[in-house]
Formats: structure tokens, sequence, C-alpha cells
């Protein structure tokens, strides 16, 4: 019996190192090709560099500037960071409003925002970026506005689920302590809140940050994010410098690694909270 | 007493958010709705056409009905791959052996990594292999098709493997020592005890590989753009292409994302039914 544990238990670890290895297998190849001239990339994209192939740091000399994307990833921080904090702030005090102020009209805006998060983005995209346009919200700073407004549906629906879990006594109790409703909610209903917030944190992070349309519709002309500067160095088929590409890639992998090694506990309970809730 | 005493603060509470909802969905969801009905090339020149745009939706190409059906195709064969895959490793992965959290994170990572990142990635190592066969990935609608599927399980299979393996772990200990005691085999404690208990969150990944797979945009947009000509463009890709690259299509391509929301929202409906009727089985 024991024995024959341990023999399955080979196998699968086999099986498992097969698909770690098919994982990581992408990520490498673009790490490797990294380093090599352009042409070589096409031609052999499987071989490790060598002496002939190998340009060292040519390739991303030349992709950060012609994508700019040093002001692209100061860019995608800003907007991601600004966004998040600002979607964290207003959207935990509408869904505990909602939640503790029921009447007709907040009934009717919880199912908007529910639904708000069924609808396709190419549904509005259009009038939303005219709109954008006309109100002068098409900039860095503006964008977070915008961002407030899409990332409202999932954000309320998930806090307002979570203060449905807390005791309105608490609150009663900080009510007759002479406390406003402002104090209550940032000394005693907030602090509370840490976990979900945590959880929203996270999912509007990892959206705004890889997001590509909004930002390209909104602020694509003068301003570029990660995801615009990589498309951008696209360009038309065959004409594209490979060598940048993979450089660039490599650039943008490396934040969101780094975020995920650093938060990892938080970002996995959060997508799960998140999935299985939403 | 506490709805009284917060109520009237609804300026600081509410408003913020509400101004920016109303101004970036509402607004332009309604709008969006009223255009499908108009020919326009920007907000202010719209003419009422009545149901001209959705007419044409289907009378002036069948790039519609192309995108539908490839989005469909590659929806069912999605969803079907992500989720086998990702319910095997974590069946291996709830095993007790030592070193499964190293394989959890690995498999998640890539879930992390954008769609227009995910798609360039993907294509250098396609256009790589099919390279030996002197082609590339926008040679065949088949290549991109596949690639396509590939991407998203690559994608999606560390995150639903998470869900799995949360679920799995909700399986009764002593209902399994049960079974042992009792001679079961293992696909007998598989079929009678992993898989009534894990049915939830078989709903809940079918569910969002379904909805993530006919919206997607991004990785569509990077591995092939649709090529070869229109031929893998999944639903989403074609309404952009039709508001942003034919002057004089923009109604045309409002109406047909009114088709794709409805599509999606009765997707939603469907989803809530059966979650409904699941928990008060």
């Amino acid at each position: 019996m024991e024995k024959r544990t341990k023999r399955i238990d080979i196998i699968f670890y086999i099986i498992l190192t097969l698909f770690a290895v098919i994982f990581i297998a992408p990520v490498f190849i673009v790490l490797m090709n990294s380093f090599k001239g352009q042409f070589y990339i096409t031609d052999s994209p499987f071989s490790l560099p060598d002496a002939t192939t190998f340009v060292g740091l040519s390739n991303y000399v030349s992709g950060l500037r012609k994508t700019g994307f040093l002001s692209a990833f100061l860019y995608s921080l800003f907007i991601t960071v600004s966004s998040v904090a600002v979607i964290v702030f207003f959207t935990s005090m509408s869904a505990w409003y909602i939640s503790r102020v029921k009447n007709a009209f907040t009934r009717t805006l919880y199912f908007a925002f529910i639904f708000s998060m069924i609808v396709p983005f190419q549904m509005v995209m259009f009038s939303m970026s005219k709109i954008a346009n006309a109100m002068r919200l098409d900039n860095p700073i503006g964008i977070i506005f915008i961002y407030l407004g899409f990332g409202a549906g999932l954000s309320v629906f998930l806090f307002s689920g979570f203060v449905s879990g807390i005791p309105k006594e608490v609150e009663e109790a900080a009510m007759i302590d002479g406390a406003t409703p402002v104090q209550m909610y940032f000394r005693v209903v907030f602090p509370m809140m840490k976990p979900i917030a945590i959880t929203v944190a996270i999912l509007n992070s990892m959206w705004i940050w890889n997001d590509y349309l909004l930002p390209y519709l909104v602020i694509g002309n003068k301003y570029k994010t990660i995801p615009i500067a990589v498309q951008y160095l696209q360009g038309g088929y065959g004409s594209r410098d490979m060598g940048a590409l993979m450089a660039m890639l490599v650039l943008s992998i490396i934040p969101v690694v780094i975020f995920y090694l650093t938060c990892q506990k938080y970002i996995i309970k959060g997508v799960v909270a998140g999935a299985v809730k939403g | 007493m506490i709805k009284k005493y917060v109520g009237k603060y609804f300026p600081i509470f509410l408003l913020p958010t509400l101004i920016a909802f109303f101004v970036s969905f509402v607004a332009p969801f309604v709008i969006g709705m009223y255009l499908s009905f108009c020919e326009f090339t920007t907000v202010s020149n719209a003419r009422f056409v009545g149901l001209e745009n959705y007419v044409k939706v289907f009378s002036s190409s069948t790039d519609f009905l192309n995108a539908l059906w490839f989005t469909v195709k590659f929806t069912v064969v999605s969803v079907i791959a992500v989720n086998v895959l990702a319910f095997l490793l974590a069946l291996i992965l709830t095993r007790p052996m030592k070193g499964t959290n190293a394989f959890r994170t690995g498999f998640f990572m890539p879930n992390l990594i954008g769609g227009i990142v995910l798609g360039y990635i993907w294509q250098i190592i396609i256009n790589g292999v099919l390279g030996y066969f002197g082609v590339d990935i926008t040679y065949a609608a088949k290549y991109g098709f596949w690639g396509l599927v590939i991407l998203t399980c690559w994608q999606q299979i560390g995150y639903m493997m998470i869900i799995y393996i949360a679920g799995i772990q909700n399986v009764p200990g002593d209902m399994l020592e049960a079974a042992d005691i009792d001679g079961a085999t293992y696909f007998q404690k598989l079929r009678y005890i992993i898989l009534p208990t894990v049915s939830s969150s078989v709903a809940i990944c079918t569910f969002l590989t379904l909805t993530n797979s006919f919206k997607l945009f991004d990785q569509n947009l990077a591995l092939t753009g649709g090529a070869p000509g229109k031929e893998t463009a999944m639903l989403a890709l074609d309404i952009y292409k039709t508001f942003y690259n034919r002057v004089g299509y923009e109604g045309v391509g409002q109406a047909k994302a009114v088709i794709f929301f409805i599509i999606v929202a009765l997707i939603a409906l469907v989803q809530q039914y059966v979650t409904r009727t699941r928990e008060d089985l």
C-alpha cells in the first residue's frame, strides 16, 4: 500500500512538472529572445542566444526609446494607484449608505450597479469616450473619474455583501456616544471593512493595470499606458521591431511578477472571493 | 434609527460615486441604445433611421454572423478545455504531497498578465512553431482558433484550479474515510462524494469561463487581429472594427453592440436561474 502510493505520487510529480514547464516556458522564451537580434527571433525563436545572435541590452534601449516605456510605466502606475484609491474610498462609503438607508431609490441604484457589471464595454465605449472628450476628462486625472464610474458596479456589490454581515448595534452604540455619521463611518465601519477593501483593491488593480481599450479610447492619443505602448509597437504587420517588442514584453511582466510575489496570499484569496461572490 | 441619522448625509456618502457612475456608465448606455437607431459619425450629428442599422448588421455583410459562430465555437471548446484541465490539476494538488503550494503559485501567475501582452507572447511562440512548416498564425483560421484556445487555457487554468481546490477541500474527510473502509475505489469516491460536493464550484467556473471567453477582446486583437481577413475576429473585435475602421458604419457597430449586450445578458439570466435552483435543492 505504502509503496503503491509513492509510485503514484512520482507519476503525479512528473505530470505537475510537465505542466509547470509548459506554464513557465512562454515567459522564458520571451526573456531569452529579448537578448537576441531582431532577425534571429523570427528565424529561430527557440534557440538560446549565442555569440552571433546575442545583442546585449540593445533591444531594451531601442524599445524604451520607441515606445516611451518609462512614461507609459509612470502613467500606468499613477492611473492604477489613484483610481484604486478613489474607488475603494468612495464605493465603500456608497455601499454602506445603500445597505443602511434602504428605500426605493437606493434599491434601484443597487440594481443599476449590478446591471452595469453584465454590460459589455463595447456597448458604451463610443458614447462614453465622446462624453469624456466633451467633459475634458481625456487626461490622466479625468480618467480616474471614469474608472470610479466603471469600477462602481463590482466594488459596491462586494462591499454591500460585506456590510450586511456587520451588526447594526455597533453603529448604534457609536451614534448614542454622539458620533456623527462621518465619524461613525471612518472610525468604526471602515476599519472593519479592511478584508473586503483589500479584495476590492486587488481586483481593481489587476483590471486597471491591464486595461487596454478604455484608456486607448479616452486618453490614447496623448498618453500611453503600458498596454497601449506595447500595442503601438506592433505597428504594421512585418515592419515591426521584434527585438524591441520582446524587451517591452519582459518589462511589462516584471512589475506584475513583483506585485504577485509580494502580495500573493491576498491576491489568490481576493480573486477567489471576487469570483465566488460575483 | 441608523437609517434616519445617516440618510441626510447622501451628498457625502453617495453623490460622488453616483455622478461618476452616471457620467461613465448610465448616460453612455442610454445614448448608446438611442444611437443604435441612428446614423451618425459623432454623437451630435445623429439622425434617426429606425431599425435600418439592425437590418444592415445582417444584410450588409456576413461578418457579424461569422464572428458570432467563431465566438460560440471558441467558447464551447475553451470552456471544456479550461475546466477539465483545471479540475484535474486541482485533484492532483489536493493530495497530501510536498510542494503543492509552489505549483499552485506557478499555475496561477499567467492570470495576472494583461491580454495584450499575453497575445504577443503567444504570437511569437505559435509563429515560431508554425515557422517550421513555412506558415504563420494568419495563414489559416484554424491556427488562430487553436492559438486562442491555447492562450485562454494558459491564462485561466490556474484561476479555475484555485476555485476547484477550495471546493475539493470542503469535501468532508470522514465521508472519504468511511468510503475507504467500505472498500470504494478512487473513481467511486470521485463520482459519488467529490463531484457532488464541488458542483457549485463547477457552476461558478463554467459561467466565469463562459463570459470571459464570450467577451474576449484584448487577446484576440493582439494574437491575430482577426486575420486572415476577418475570419478569426470574435464578436467584441468585430464590433470594434465596425466602429472604428469603417466610416459611416458607426450606427451598425452600435446595433451590433446592442445585440452583443442582449446575448451576454441572457447568459447572465440563465446563470442566475441555475444558481437559484441549485440553492433550492
